[in-house]
């Protein structure tokens, strides 16, 4: 692999499906013939972490199973780490590493030890490696307490754990997280969120994350690629989607008194509750000028600034693309 | 090595369920003895019937018993799980695995067998040997043709559960065809009677059919029925049908990557 080359490449792919349905007055149920992943390009490169979000049904997951090769793309072009998924297969598995929140690559009938001393053999890791990354992990996802439990007696939290060791301990170059936090308490996704990040920093190793969870992309990714109808419609940092979905931060404001809504240039009411007025204006706007002409104006008790929910900027990108 | 490690875990897992076992081997036994004495009463009335002897029929009734849970004659076995892992999606997880689906399932299988063979397979055979005085192979060579044509049984009977199974890539279940299937093991494998008494062109299909694979030519070795150049086509004959379902499976599999959703994100 050159240098230069990205770890994934996907050119202009296309997954189409087959499905018969029924229409009225036929007896015969007609082809169809949908398209799930269309015109789809981009690249990630080593070490980068990536968000790749959409609402259900807009080709994240069609797109992974290609990325991994489980799926054959019916268009168009993927390389991943220098192979061609599909054919390949096998051989990429060795590189790559999968994470499903819903689902877990352990065996439930064994205690988590065998469960990993398969993975060993399965994945030909030299035992010295295997012991050094086993050992690493275990201590930093806390683990150690549970070796000897079977997968079936654990805790979501724990078998969350136990899978993303498994699906580490071969080293993969790319690590694809599907929902990795789905039902979990908030001080388990703080710390999942924690060692990930510094498995990136540490490893070098490249983070492709599909979640609804949008406070896992804010924790964890400098790039979003969004997808919608089988597309992107948007690629590139955080903060350039607050821009493009024409976000806006929030002055929240409390008066001494109750009062009509209040007029200042640069900002608009949204809503008003008793003495408290909530009052938009642009993201990139600053909040000073507002904030001073409001204060001018009125007798304000309490002020404070809600920064854009990214949940609303993609809310607003997919009825865009619509 | 970790095809050997997959097949023992299988044991394992099928050796947890004792009650199970313990009533399998009563029920092969109680149908082996209606099976002997309805076998008895036909020989009776025609001692040579399909080149057998009582004793032979006898022998061929429990050995069905011993063999039915051990090749898993009417489906089920590690194929279940992989059906299921099918209709669930679970299946991807497999295919993210840098390990051939076939092989692994294989072998798990092989481990089942193995464990079915031990319990479900010898307990018929000793009740058998003890209440009806059935024949034992006649020399160690007969024995160890027996061993061998009793795996390439198993795998025969893989092969076309794993087919069976795969079905639910596109039909989402397999039970329909599974239950069809099943009937034509039945019948197709000697298991409700033999294929020697199959007459005419019934007899040659239902000889030359992979089923025969599963019952009639691992009994027919046990009997020695077949030896020399005889034997080693029995046993090219289960190969044949061995080698031909597996690239079948690797083709089914092939296809399901290239045209089917695998289920659920």
């Amino acid at each position: 692999m050159s240098v230069t080359e990205p770890l994934i490449d996907v050119r202009d792919l296309e997954r189409t499906f087959d499905v018969r349905r029924r229409v009225e007055g036929r007896r015969r149920r007609v082809r169809d013939s949908v398209l799930a992943v269309h015109d789809l390009t981009f690249s990630v490169d080593a070490g980068e972490m990536v968000g790749y979000i959409g609402p259900n049904g807009a080709g994240k997951s069609t797109t992974i199973k290609m990325l991994t090769g489980i799926l054959v793309p019916t268009g168009g072009q993927v390389r991943v780490a220098g192979l061609d998924p599909s054919r390949d297969r096998v051989e990429l598995a060795r590189r790559i590493g999968v994470v499903f929140g819903q689902r877990s690559t352990l065996w439930w009938d064994l205690p988590l030890r065998d469960s990993f001393a398969l993975l060993q053999k399965m994945y030909r890791i030299p035992p010295a490696r295997y012991r050094d990354n086993l050992d690493r992990f275990v201590d930093l996802l806390d683990l150690g307490d549970q070796l000897d439990t079977p997968v079936r007696q654990l805790s979501l939290g724990q078998r969350m754990r136990g899978d993303i060791t498994a699906a580490l301990l071969h080293d993969p170059e790319v690590l694809y997280l599907d929902e990795p936090t789905i039902g979990l308490d908030v001080v388990s996704k703080g710390r999942l969120r924690e060692f990930l990040r510094a498995l990136n920093d540490e490893r070098g190793t490249t983070l492709v994350l599909t979640t609804h969870d949008l406070q896992d992309i804010e924790a964890l990714c400098d790039r979003v690629i969004v997808i919608d109808h089988g597309t992107s419609v948007f690629d590139g940092p955080l903060a350039g989607l607050h821009e493009q979905g024409g976000s806006t931060r929030t002055l929240v404001v409390d008066l001494v008194d109750e009062a009509p809504p209040i007029e200042v240039p640069g900002a608009v009411v949204r809503r008003v509750e008793g003495p408290r007025q909530w009052l938009s204006f642009p993201a990139e706007a600053s909040a000073a000028p507002v904030v001073a002409a409001v204060a001018a104006s009125y007798d304000v008790a309490d002020l404070s600034i809600q920064e854009p929910d990214i949940e609303d900027v993609i809310r607003e990108l997919y009825s865009r693309g619509a | 090595m970790l095809h050997v490690a997959v097949a023992t875990r299988a044991f394992r897992r099928y050796s947890t369920y004792r009650a199970a076992t313990l009533a399998g081997i009563f029920t092969n036994s109680v149908f082996g003895i209606i099976y002997s004495y309805a076998y008895l009463a036909l020989w009776d009335a025609n001692p040579t019937a399909g080149g057998y002897d009582a004793q032979d029929a006898v022998t061929y009734v429990w050995l069905g018993q011993a063999l039915l849970m051990t090749i898993a004659l009417w489906g089920g076995g590690t194929t279940d799980d992989l059906a299921e892992r099918i209709r669930t999606g679970d299946v991807a997880i497999d295919l993210y695995r840098p390990v051939g689906l076939l092989g692994w399932y294989l072998a798990s299988d092989l481990g089942r067998a193995a464990y079915h063979l031990l319990t479900r397979g010898l307990g018929p055979t000793v009740i058998g040997y003890v209440v009806f005085d059935i024949a034992l192979p006649s020399s160690p060579l007969t024995a160890l043709a027996f061993a061998v044509s009793l795996v390439l049984a198993v795998v025969v009977s893989f092969a076309i559960r794993f087919l069976v199974a795969s079905t639910a890539f596109w039909l989402l279940d397999q039970s329909g065809v599974k239950v069809m299937s099943g009937a034509f093991a039945i019948f197709f494998s000697g298991m409700m009677l033999p294929l020697v008494l199959f007459p005419g062109w019934l007899g040659t299909l239902a000889q030359a059919l992979p089923w025969a694979s599963y019952v009639q030519v691992p009994a027919d070795i046990w009997l020695g029925k077949h030896t020399g150049a005889d034997l080693v086509a029995a046993l090219g004959f289960q190969v044949m049908w061995a080698v031909v379902l597996l690239a079948a499976c690797q083709g089914v599999l092939r296809l399901a990557t290239r045209k089917v959703v695998v289920q659920g994100g």
